[in-house]
């Protein structure tokens, strides 16, 4: 197929979104609109310590309440399952979906009660006495990280899950023949995605059948496998349901010790059990916070800015708990240079156990705290040598003519033109009339700063950080799959074998199999089978779906084309290279022979004398997509993380009053290059919502502890999203740099806007106050913190 | 304790606790379950339904409280099954949504916003939306959404039901003249009506 978009009949068109229809209309069906027949409802108990010794569990008052079915205990919980997977090779950090002995944050699940209604259930946890004997805590990463801390897991010996430095070149070196060095460090905050939808499950075993039937708000690559496991029962006991609308995930919607609390209570009490979170036990103890993470970098650079080498540190603050924490910490790994030609690379990745809640995947998986850091670096470079940071980042930029890129930690970039992407960028905001325009703010008493943020987007996901950071781990394939049948009536119905959290893949594989199969696409029926009918999935995490469901799709689809015209060419007598498939029938090239799509699928599927030898009856195919580029084990710490690299490029203008310090976004415009698009609408959507995200990120949102563990900011009066007040308008500039190694030229957007916003921001804020020699290096920057530095600065002037 | 509450103008009565939000009454009780639940205490919007044709949070409000008034839920906004309104239609065009799950609420508060006029700038859009958390879409094409539907709604010719109402004030800020407590210790009566 060509990347050319003038080629193409549905992909890069503005056609409608087929899912909204029914979102419009309120027909949406998430999990907390399953009911089933006999449902009992779960409420949490949750440990009011963030660290203590569970001494009893009373447990009769509330057991005496009306509608009150039973009351689960971690104690229960141990004996009839397993621990929960971790990521890395760390099994004396155990997690169960209740705390066992020893609660390990204040908000952790420490006992369940099950009830005729949520109200009831939540009536009941009021009643539960639990005696605690308080024990010793600590919250901040580098406290944990010294082994005199009071270790979360003491079975695991320290809080230190992940200590691993890799070196990638001659770093010494090209720090030694550097003229300038700089040091610095940044924190990035502890945030989340939030989903305006809580996490949900509903779960029911029948005993006869030996099946577990669950329903849930997911986005979990292997969630069936991991039922099973914890459960102790054979996976194909376990079956789940795909169509259920996830109410927004970007990455954290991974409930397994929900689902395995519920699954649990569904066996032992024979009825079908619902969990949904309240908006508390997401935020305080769902186990879904993001990364929380310092970075000390030293840069190595020379007279003209040219960035030769860098040494980052990111120690994460990974919770409670290990789960795949600490693999956020290397998924950067594959794009650890971002788009610039650094020669060499030292980076220690360092996770720790803490008195917080667990971490849990969120959009980017760790890429943009990165970029923020490396952005921030960038940025002290133009400082440090009197450069505009346009200009840094044109001389250090990876050149259009340098692609496939390998870079330092062993990920080949695919393709890309950031010079250009900048370029038209810079015209259409007219750089040198923002420039103007800032220093006009300026003159007239407020504080003005531009900010500039260039980052990647890898996408395609596979898996390559678990075995570079788990050596038992030896995965090589996150693959994904389609499957096409065409009816003995002519329609097509497509399967997916994930649910879907608003990326819109019942578009995409519509697009994607209406273009192959030059037929409308909403005339394509797409399902998506429960878990025990489907074929391999890894589900939309990495920015993978349009690279990896579209390209499954693309194949199954040319599988059914290939077939058909196999059929034909036995019909006309002639060679499969003698006739040309067209507008979904087929004709001979040299003869006036012609089959229709009605004539071909009634031979497929009525006249098995007509096939051709060797083919099967009916039309169905399937296919099972590898990752592009994913063919090897990592080697030397070198490994080729995700196929495909997205481009963005921020520029932002920003004033703050100074005495409000409220930072007031005046102009943002962003420069996308995500290869060919399949979907205009949706990767626009993806790029304005990454940007919103990426703003709350970096002016709004965070999970704030006090002194005591606890957590301060429990509701959306303490924990604030950006409102249609705070998102400024926002321009796209589009380019299209075509992937080499995808079907259609495509890339991921998934992550698009998110990757670059925060960075862009803090920049521009830092440009805005640089004349009062002030800065500011931990996210979020939050109105006070502004207001309050801009006057201390002041003060020490005056 | 019996309710009985007049949805999409349909009569309905179930027996609740008084407790219970209406929130919950429509999901549980009427099986209206487009009105979603966000954060349950008043903040992100979700739940919005109307109430005499304003938003009103579902989750702030016992199921009690809203007998007497004309509900609209989203359920009540489409003109017939596998139709869609003129804002319903505009959401799909713009793609005003990822995952829909704000969704509901934000088409309730777009069609207030559109019953009282169909002069909107951007701002008056941003203002309206404003107690609308979306957390997919950074609200771009949703302002898109209802821009679009207001145009169209312009050039139809068609009828609104609240245009006496006057739209908020979006000059400098949207608080009323003078300070809850004075307006409210002139109030006659108690509570809404």
């Amino acid at each position: 197929m060509s990347a050319d978009p003038s080629a193409f009949r549905f992909v890069s068109t503005n056609r409608r979104v087929r899912e909204d229809r029914r979102f419009v209309v309120g027909r949406g069906h998430y999990v907390a609109d399953v009911a089933l027949e006999g449902m009992l409802h779960v409420a949490i108990l949750p440990s009011q310590y963030p660290s203590a010794r569970i001494l009893s569990i009373d447990s009769s008052a509330a057991l005496a309440m009306p509608g009150v079915h039973y009351v689960l205990t971690g104690e229960e919980l141990v004996a009839a399952v397993d621990p929960l997977m971790n990521g890395l090779d760390t099994p004396n950090v155990k997690r169960y979906p209740l705390a066992v002995g020893q609660t390990r944050y204040a908000g952790e699940w420490v006992a369940a009660v099950a009830a005729e209604t949520r109200a009831q259930a939540e009536d009941a946890t009021e009643k539960l006495r639990v005696s605690y004997e308080q024990l010793p805590f600590v919250m901040d990463a580098e406290e944990a990280f010294k082994p005199d801390s009071p270790p979360v897991h003491p079975a695991h010996g320290s809080n230190v899950l992940l200590d691993k430095t890799f070196v990638w070149g001659e770093v010494e070196k090209d720090f030694a023949e550097s003229p300038h060095h700089l040091s610095f460090r940044v924190v990035w905050g502890r945030n989340s995605t939030v989903p305006i939808e809580t996490f949900g499950v509903a779960a029911s075993w029948d005993p006869w059948r030996e099946m577990l039937d669950v329903w849930a708000s997911i986005q979990m690559p292997k969630y069936p496998d991991q039922i099973a496991r914890a459960l102790r029962i054979p996976a194909n006991n376990v079956r789940v349901h795909q169509d259920v609308d996830v109410g927004g995930s970007y990455g954290v919607k991974r409930g397994i010790k929900h689902t395995v609390l519920v699954s649990h209570l569904s066996r032992r009490l024979g009825r079908p059990v619902r969990l949904i979170e309240d908006r508390l036990e997401n935020m305080r103890g769902g186990d879904q916070h993001g990364p929380e993470r310092i970075f000390d970098v030293d840069i190595a650079f020379n007279d003209q800015g040219i960035v030769r080498s860098m040494k980052m540190r990111a120690l994460d603050n990974a919770g409670g708990y290990a789960g795949r924490a600490p693999f956020q910490l290397g998924k950067p790994i594959g794009a650890i240079v971002g788009p610039y030609k650094i020669n060499s690379v030292q980076y220690r990745a360092q996770s720790v156990t803490s008195n917080k809640a667990v971490q849990e995947a969120v959009r980017g998986f760790g890429q943009s705290p990165t970029n923020y850091a490396i952005e921030t670096a960038i940025d002290k470079v133009a400082v440090a040598i009197g450069l505009d940071p346009i200009e840094v980042r044109r001389r250090n930029f990876i050149r259009k003519d340098e692609f496939p890129y390998l870079i330092p930690s062993g990920t080949s970039y695919d393709s890309g033109d950031y010079h250009t992407v900048m370029e038209k960028v810079l015209t259409h905001v007219d750089y040198v009339a923002l420039q103007k325009e800032r220093d006009r703010l300026r003159a007239s008493g407020m504080l003005a700063g531009i900010g500039i943020a260039a980052c990647l987007e890898p996408s395609g996901g596979n898996s390559s950080f678990e075995p570079l950071l788990n050596e038992k781990n030896t995965t090589t394939t996150w693959m994904d799959s389609c499957r096409i049948n065409i009816d003995g009536a002519g329609f097509v119905t497509v399967t997916i074998h994930t649910t879907s959290a608003g990326q819109g893949h019942e578009t995409l594989v519509a697009t994607v199999v209406g273009e192959v199969l030059e037929i409308d696409p909403d005339t394509i029926r797409v399902v998506r089978p429960d878990s025990l009918a489907c074929l391999p999935s890894n589900t939309p995490v990495g920015s993978r779906m349009a690279i990896m469901l579209g390209g499954a799709a693309f194949h199954a689809a040319q599988k059914l084309k290939a077939k058909f015209i196999k059929i034909a060419a036995h019909q006309f007598g002639c060679k499969e290279d003698e006739v040309g498939y067209s507008g979904g029938g087929v004709a001979a090239t040299q003869r006036k022979d012609h089959l229709s799509w009605a004539d071909l699928v009634g031979i497929a599927h009525r006249n098995f004398h007509l096939l051709p030898a060797g083919i099967e009856p009916g039309l169905e195919s399937t296919h099972v997509m590898q990752v592009p580029t994913g063919t090897k084990l990592p080697e030397n710490g070198r490994v080729q993380m995700y196929p495909c690299h997205s481009f963005e490029f921020h520029v932002v203008l920003i004033a703050i009053d100074p005495v409000l310090g409220k930072p007031d976004i005046r102009r943002y415009v962003i420069g996308h290059d995500c290869g060919t698009v399949i979907n205009p609408h949706i990767v626009k959507g993806m790029t304005l919502g990454g940007i919103a995200h990426g703003i709350g990120a970096a002016l709004l949102e965070e999970f704030v502890y006090d002194g005591e563990g606890q957590m301060l900011t429990q509701s959306f009066m303490d924990y604030l999203l950006p409102s249609s007040h705070e998102i400024p308008k926002v321009e796209i500039v589009h380019h299209c740099t075509p992937s080499p190694y995808t079907v259609f030229g495509q890339k991921g957007s998934g992550e698009s806007g998110y990757l670059g916003a925060p960075a862009a921001i803090s920049n521009a804020i830092n440009d805005a106050v640089r004349s009062l020699g002030i800065s500011f290096s931990k996210l979020p920057i939050r109105i006070s913190a502004i207001s309050d530095a801009v006057a201390a600065a002041k003060q020490d002037k005056q | 304790m019996k309710i009985e509450l007049n949805i999409n103008g349909v009569h309905c009565a179930s027996d609740v606790e008084p407790r219970t939000t209406l929130l919950d009454a429509l999901r549980d009780d009427f099986l209206l379950t487009g009105t979603h639940a966000g954060c349950e205490h008043g903040v992100c919007g979700a739940c919005t339904v109307l109430l005499d044709g304003e938003p009103v949070r579902s989750c702030l409000i016992f199921a009690v409280q809203a007998d007497g008034y004309e509900i609209t839920t989203i359920e009540g906004i489409a003109t017939s099954p596998g139709e869609l309104s003129v804002i319903q239609d505009a959401f799909c065009e713009t793609h005003g949504m990822q995952c829909g799950y704000c969704t509901p609420g934000m088409i309730l508060t777009a069609h207030a916003l559109l019953e009282r006029t169909h002069d909107v700038s951007r701002e008056d859009i941003v203002e309206a939306i404003s107690g609308n958390i979306c957390r997919c879409t950074g609200y771009g094409q949703i302002i898109e959404a209802v821009e679009f539907a207001a145009d169209r709604l312009k050039k139809s010719n068609a009828p609104r039901r609240n245009k006496t109402a006057k739209i908020r004030s979006v000059g400098g800020h949207d608080a009323p003249e003078r300070g809850i407590l004075e307006a409210a210790a002139d109030a006659p009566g108690t509570g809404p009506r």
